[in-house]
Parts: structure tokens; sequence; C-alpha cells
């Protein structure tokens, strides 16, 4: 009896690990994994990332070649170590063979390293834009729609040092990849035009105390150049404020974004004026943009704007949509009549041509921004200028491209 | 006289046998059988991963259970040790990386987790009860920041990448099988050490001075020293499981090390119960269970919530965690038994 007992609760304890791998997927279905920050400082930005994929899959009516989507959704805290935990959950349980994501930097370069011990499976990024997810060292089967951090700068260093008259800038950003791609991006250019960045500094990922790098910022510098995102953005500025800053702000492409711009209180009078630059703009008139941001309101919780998570996720789930459908939604050879149809695609999205190159990183138009207060009181990112079709390599050869050095903490420097 | 040895060794069998007990027969049964039945991701993400943090917990159940104190910093010793393999052995991160063979690399790091693991101890052995947490949540919260901001050691933010499990004896020992024996191995050694340790003359001093220092003191014994070893010893598996973690993940970054990792673990703890050293293993697979599927029940939003609410359930209907759950429904079990049959 005593023995009967205990082999019943092996017996329960057994079936209960085993049970949920025999879950199969049905034939008419396809599935695509979704990775996207749905937990920690990125909550927010992933949720809207969310949003724009699930506005991409609204589009095709939640179906493409005649088969349903399934979107399985994964989840991760920013860290890259949750980002590959999630990553393989949906590969090697959930059985995708399509997988979007993740939202952030050193993330993607874990994705893209984990992508390698997956031959069969198609990886296409979400948001992530750090450099060296596909410049360096990148995987065959890694997908990059949406551009990186530094082709997001793209014409801000010019416009700061000629047509705003910055000559000395401090800089504040987050302590990983993708900011440092986003410093590098913007001094690339300020640094030619003849500008100086005295001083740098790093914090970070969910700093609540930015007193002492309030007070590391030299006196008599024209500008601040910020790119912090989230919740960190929002508390570096209330602080900045507070503490009696005046220095204008340059911004990076997050920190200027919706999920900021919406945040409530005197942080409005600080943000308006803030050149900008990323991959979208908020006053964009082309029509295929308009009808974008139509498209996107339906989604619930959506902001009066899609931010840019938003905008990338739609990008990179359109792209994973319209490459599925080119193939009949066929994935059972290894995915690999899906990546070469991918690597040939070239498509119109709400903002300009998106095409890829030899690293399968995107070419794309970049808008040139400043925040103004909108008709209805809400700030947004006016639209000054496209810089038309950037490539990952700024339009600077690659091999003079590639002497500039990895991105870090320390390159560039022009002091 | 051969014969009267055999004799004797067939009675030593036997006694073996019957104080391993039929429960630990069928659960390591099952245990070794379980990758015949289980898929890959099975295997390694739920099956490894939980011996991996049930080994964290066992370290967190011998000092608290056994010893009284509550650490917050078991992870921040399996990270000393797991940037110590990153950083001894090969990565490819272009920092460090020696590239000393894992024979060499395993040790150290086991050896430099359990001397970090007895400095926390030495500093934190002064203090009781809740200042012992406080005092351990500020290593673990210092180290964190520091491996997030230090580059020449830690690689900050970004931490170390492209470490690879060793492949000996013809095997690579990250495949999913072997990696799964490996960490049962571990855990059972642990398991087994645990057990045996804390029926040991160290054992029952480290409880009696748990019960009352006091007088333990009074009687001569050398209270510090006592505890300090526990945690030398604690340090020991939670550096195994750093070994293992870290080959898992086949990366460490401050984020493996992070307060949330911390809670975890003790929540871990908490949740199998710290009475007996089989709690922390049952805690691992619930919480790692729960962290992995979780987000299929309810999605994306409101997974985490879910996840707190069965924690707040276990701890509110049985605050000895699921082992205090299996000790109530036992009695009842037994009754049942004492009845005759249909």
């Amino acid at each position: 009896m005593r023995m009967h007992r205990r082999t019943l609760l092996a017996l329960a304890v057994f079936t209960g690990l085993t049970a949920p791998s025999m879950a199969l997927a049905a034939d008419d279905t396809i599935k695509i994994g979704l990775l996207a920050t749905f937990e920690g400082p990125f909550t927010v930005l992933g949720e809207d990332g969310e949003r724009g994929a699930m506005t991409a899959v609204a589009e095709m009516n939640g179906t493409v070649a005649g088969k349903k989507i399934e979107i399985v959704k994964g989840s991760s805290d920013a860290s890259p170590d949750s980002a590959v935990r999630a990553a393989r959950k949906l590969v090697e349980q959930d059985g995708v063979k399509v997988l979007v994501g993740p939202l952030s930097g050193d993330e993607g370069i874990a994705v893209k390293d984990y992508a390698k011990t997956q031959p069969n499976v198609t990886f296409i990024n979400g948001t992530s834009a750090a450099q060296d997810t596909t410049l360096r060292n990148p995987a065959e089967n890694f997908f990059r729609f949406s551009t990186d951090g530094a082709q997001w700068m793209a014409g801000l260093g010019t416009y700061a040092f000629k047509d705003k008259g910055y000559k000395k800038v401090a800089t504040v950003a987050e302590d990983y990849s993708f900011p440092y791609t986003q410093v590098f991006g913007f001094m690339a250019e300020f640094c030619k035009a003849g500008g100086h960045v005295p001083s740098k500094s790093w914090v970070p990922i969910g700093n609540k105390d930015f007193s002492s790098v309030i007070a590391a910022i030299p006196e008599g510098v024209d500008a601040i150049y910020v790119a912090l995102g989230g919740a960190d953005a929002v508390n570096f500025l209330t602080q900045y404020q507070q503490s009696g800053g005046t220095a204008p702000l340059i911004g990076g492409s997050i920190t200027v974004d919706q999920t900021v711009l919406t945040s409530k209180g005197k942080l409005k009078e600080v943000l308006k004026g803030t050149p900008s630059a990323g991959p979208t703009a908020d006053t964009n008139d082309a029509p295929a943009w308009k009808a974008f941001v139509e498209a996107y309101k339906k989604q619930p919780g959506a902001f009066p704007s899609p931010s840019l998570f938003a905008h990338g996720y739609y990008v990179d789930m359109k792209a994973t949509l319209l490459g599925l459908d080119k193939v009949g939604g066929d994935v059972s050879d290894g995915g690999k009549k899906l990546r070469e149809a991918l690597s040939s695609l070239s498509f119109d999205t709400p903002t300009g041509k998106v095409s890829l190159d030899k690293n399968r990183n995107a070419i794309a138009d970049i808008f040139l921004t400043e925040v103004t207060e909108g008709s209805d009181g809400n700030l947004l990112n006016k639209l000054v200028k496209v810089v038309p079709q950037v490539n990952q390599t700024l339009g600077i050869p690659e091999d003079e491209f590639m002497k500039l050095g990895a991105v870090n903490r320390d390159n560039p420097s022009c002091p | 006289m051969s014969l009267a040895i055999a004799t004797n060794n067939a009675a030593t069998q036997r006694n073996w046998l019957e104080k391993l007990g039929p429960g630990h027969i069928i659960l390591g049964t099952a245990l070794v059988l379980y990758p015949l039945v289980a898929s890959d991701f099975f295997l390694t993400q739920i099956g490894g991963y939980s011996l991996i943090f049930g080994m964290l917990g066992l370290s967190l159940m011998l000092l608290a259970g056994y010893g009284g104190m509550v650490s917050l910093a078991q992870i921040t010793v399996a990270g000393i040790s797991a940037y110590a393999i990153a950083i001894l052995g090969n990565n490819n991160s272009n920092v460090l990386g020696f590239g000393w063979p894992w024979w060499l690399a395993v040790p150290f790091a086991v050896v430099a987790a359990a001397l970090a693991s007895a400095l926390i101890g030495w500093i934190s052995v002064r203090t009781e009860g809740i200042y012992t947490i406080m005092i351990t949540l500020a290593i673990a919260t210092a180290t964190y920041y520091f491996a997030q901001q230090n580059y020449a050691i830690f690689n900050g933010h970004s931490g170390y990448a492209g470490i690879r499990a060793p492949v000996f004896w013809g095997v690579n020992w990250r495949d999913a099988r072997p990696f799964y024996y490996l960490c049962l191995g571990l855990s059972v050694l642990s398991y087994a050490g645990v057990l045996y340790g804390s029926r040991s003359t160290f054992g029952m001093t480290l409880q009696a001075i748990r019960d009352n220092p006091r007088r333990m003191r009074a009687l001569g014994y050398h209270v510090t020293a006592h505890k300090v070893f526990a945690w030398l010893l604690a340090g020991v598996i939670a550096g195994l499981a750093g070994v293992l973690l870290v080959w898992f993940n086949g990366r460490v970054s401050p984020g493996t090390i992070g307060v949330d990792a911390a809670i975890d673990v003790l929540i871990i703890a908490v949740i199998g119960g710290l009475r007996h050293p089989i709690g922390p293993f049952l805690g691992a697979l619930v919480v790692v269970l729960m962290q992995t599927f979780a987000i299929d029940i309810v999605g994306a939003e409101r997974f985490n919530t879910l996840i707190g609410l069965v924690f707040l359930v276990i701890v509110f209907v049985s605050p000895d965690g699921i082992l205090g759950l299996w000790g109530r429904i036992k009695p009842h079990l037994a009754q049942e038994s004492l009845r005759p049959g249909p």
C-alpha cells in the first residue's frame, strides 16, 4: 500500500512533466513566435511592439498563404539570458519555425548567437538595433528589416552642429550595446562636422537616481545628447529639470519616442524643440504612414501615434508574412526557401522602401524630427527632413567603416 | 573467513537499501528513466534547469534550515563560479578568457565560490535574522552593480558569451541527455551530501547552534567557525550550480546574478520547504514550470500575476511550502491504508 501510494505520486509527476510536449500543431495553421519584453523596465515598449506586430497580422486578416497565423508569445525582461531562454522555449518546445524578436540590443546579439545553433529556424528581428547583430559575425538565418541604432541617427549630428549651432555636447546614455550604437551614429556625423563631446556618461538600465550623472555633466556644454529609454528617460529628464538644468536636449531615437512623450507632468516643456532622428516621424504626411497609424490605433491600448517599437515589429512581422506568402507558407524544408525569399525581399513600408544588404540588414529611410506640441496638446515628433535609403555603413565605404572599429563605451571619441 | 566477509557485505548492502528507503529508490529510478519519455526541451530547459536551481535552493536550505541563516547571496556565489568559468576558460567576448581546460577551471571556480561564500558568511554571522537577510541582499546587490559597471573583469552589462560545456570521453556535455545526467548526478551528490551532513556531528552541532547559540558557546563550541564552515559547504554546492548554469546558458551577464534571480532562489526554497533537502528541488520544479508555461495560460500581459498568485496560495495554504502540504496529506493517506479494502 505504501509503495502503491508513492508510485501513484511518481506517476502523477511523470505524466505532468511529459504531457505538454505531446501537443502538436495542426496542418492548416502556421506558428510564428513573437518575442518581446513583457516584463522588466521595457514592458511598455514590448507591449507596443506587440501592437505593431499584431497590426501586420490583422492586415493579412490573420492568414498567410491560406493558413491561419498562430502567434505564440515569449517574454523576456530585456536581459540577454531571458531572451535566449524565451527563444529556446518558443523554438524547442512550441516548435515555431519562424520567430520575430527580440526588442533590445544585447538581446538581439544573444538571439543571433542562438540562431546559429538552430539553422532550420528563421529569425527575424523585432526592434533590437545593436550594430553587431548583423555587421560583425552575422548569422545566416537572422534577418533585420528594421534598421540599426546608428542608422537611426542619420542626419542628426550634422543638423545639431550646423542648424542648431551646438559645438560642445555631453552624452548621457544607457550602458549597453544599443545606446553605444546610437551614440556612435550621432558622433560619427557630429565629430566629422567639427563638434566636440567632452563627456560621456553611461548609466545602467533601470537606474533611479541620476544625481551623480547630472553633477558630472561639464559646465558650458551647448546641449546634452540623451539616449535613454522608457522609465529611464522620464527619470533622468525629471531629475535634470528639478536640479535646475537648462541645457537644451538632443534626443536618441527612443528618448523622444511616444512611450516617453505621452508621460504626464512638466516634462512637456523640457522636451519641446528637442531634435532627434529615427525610423519614424509622427507628422509624416505620406498616405501609407497615415493608413498605418489608423490600422495601429485599432489595437487595444494603442498610443496616439505608434512608437518606433510598434513600427519596427510591424515592419519585421510584415516582411515575415510577405516572405511566408511567397513560399506558400511552406517551411517544411527547414525554411531554406523562406530565407531565400526574405533575402531578396524589397517592399514598401509606411516609412518608405525597405530592402536588405548582404548581411541581411535593412536599408531604409530615416526621419529627422523635432518635438512639437500637436493641436490636441499631445507632444509629437514633427518631421524636419527625410534622409533617404540609409545603409548600415552610413554611406561610408564598407572597408573604411569597419576601420572605425566596433562600437563600445570609448569608441568613437572626440573630446 | 571469506564467507564471513561475504555475508557481512550482503548485510551492509541490505542495510544500504533499507537506509535508502523506497521513496528515494522510486524517485531515483524515475529521474534516471526520465530522458526516455521527455523531449529535449523538457530534459534541459525544465529538467536540467530545475535541478540547477534546486541545487541553489539546496545551498540556501542548508544555511536556513540547519543554520537559521537566510541568505539572499546564493546566486551571487553561483555567479562567481560562473564568471570564473567564463574568465578562466574560453569565451567569445574578446575579454580575458585564459583558455584553461575544464578540469582545471572547474575546481578553481568552485573553490573560488566556496571561499567567497565563506567570506560572505564570515561577514554576516555577526548578525541574526532579518539583519542577515539585509546584509546578504546588500552583498548581492553590490555585486550585481559592480559586475554591471566593471569592464576589466566582468565585461559590464553584456557579460560573457560563447562559453561551451566541455567535450570529453567522446561526449558533448551540453547535449540534452548528457547535460541532464550531469545535473542529476551533481544534484544527487549534493542532496546526499546534505542529508548525510545533517546527521553528522557537524550537522547536529549546527542545528544545536541554530536553536541556542548561547548555550553552545557556553558548552565550548566555536559558534562562528561552525557557521562559517556551513557557508563554505553551501558555497561548494552553489558553486557547482554556477558551473552548470553557465554551461546551460552558454553565457553569463549581470542579469544572471541580479536581485530578481536572488529572490527567485529564496522563493524556490520557501515554496519547496526548508525542513528537508528535497524541498528546494520540488520548489525549483514548480517555479520553473510556472515561469515557463504561465505565459501560455494567461497570455503575455498578466502572467507574472498568475505566478505570484500561485506562490501566494502555496504559502497561504501551507507555511512550510510543498513539503508542509505533503506532511499534512500524509496522515490522511496513512489512515486510508489502515482501512480494510473493499
